[in-house]
């Protein structure tokens, strides 16, 4: 591991801790992205914004990958499976759950709210306990 | 007018420090998670750097009387710590250790054109249909 990866690392965390402040500050909205794409999806009476908010993001990776990056972004081999189940449960897990990474994460934590706290703990845990039995158990790599 | 450019512009950069941040790479998000193997602490400056930002920021945003191009803040209500949220964060994270990705890093890595992101996401968007029926299922038995 390169000696000074933390770099990009705090400052792309700094960027998404701006993006989230904008959204508040201005629009007076949580970036929890999978309540954005789930409402995004149609089901929602507003959902332009949160289009536009996934398309900017999608626009941010292609300035990122295509633009700063000095090498490819490396793309480990998966089976179909861990795609299509893992989603799956990403999907329906953060609805059940109302967030992920980002809403409970980045914005729960930055509310000091305990609810998000519980989930954060929760899913670190599960997701940790989980590639323990894949990884070492199954040892499916 | 006003709204929609901040909703782009502040998912723009959402999106570049997910790239920046490493966090497209299923490796780097899997070697975090692997607590008993090599190791990699990316993930954890990566959320510490975006919350020591929220953390400060929020306490003063939220004391504004409402936010400069919208009439409210709109924030969760939910204050208890209840079983679906737990069951949700649980199935989320056992979906996040399968796959390696949670969905900002998952529709980021789109832009990588390769096939495992667009599964990923195609089954996401399922995962929450599924939900989304779920739900609409159990209001009307009650």
């Amino acid at each position: 591991m390169a000696e000074f990866y933390w770099i990009p690392a705090l400052a792309g965390g700094l960027l998404i801790g701006v993006s989230a402040t904008m959204l508040l500050v201005f629009n007076g909205r949580i970036a929890g992205i999978s309540g954005i794409v789930s409402g995004s999806l149609g089901w929602a009476a507003d959902r332009q914004w949160r289009r536009l908010f996934v398309v900017g993001m999608v626009l941010g990776g292609v300035f990122y990958e295509y633009g700063l990056a000095v090498s490819p972004t490396p793309q480990p081999m998966a089976g179909v499976w861990p795609m299509v189940l893992g989603g799956f449960l990403v999907g329906f897990g953060t609805r059940l759950g109302n967030g992920c990474t980002s809403g409970h994460g980045v914005c729960g934590l930055g509310r000091l709210s305990v609810r998000s706290l519980a989930a954060v703990v929760t899913f670190l845990s599960t997701a940790m306990v989980t590639v323990y039995i894949t990884r070492h158990v199954l040892t499916l790599g | 007018m006003n709204q929609t450019f901040i909703a782009l512009l502040s998912g723009l950069l959402f999106g570049l420090g997910l790239g920046l941040s490493q966090m497209i790479d299923r490796q780097r998000v899997l070697g975090f998670l692997d607590v008993t193997g090599t190791w990699d602490p990316t993930l954890l400056f990566v959320l510490g750097g975006a919350v020591a930002v929220t953390a400060v920021a929020f306490r003063f945003v939220l004391r504004l009387p409402h936010p400069i191009f919208a009439k409210t803040f709109r924030l969760p209500t939910k204050p208890d710590i209840d079983a679906p949220l737990l069951a949700g964060a649980a199935l989320f994270g056992i979906g996040w250790g399968i796959s390696g990705y949670c969905p900002g890093p998952g529709i980021v890595a789109l832009v990588l054109v390769s096939w495992q992101p667009l599964v990923f996401v195609a089954a996401l968007v399922v995962g929450m249909a599924t939900y989304q029926g779920y739900q609409s299922a159990t209001r009307a038995s009650k």
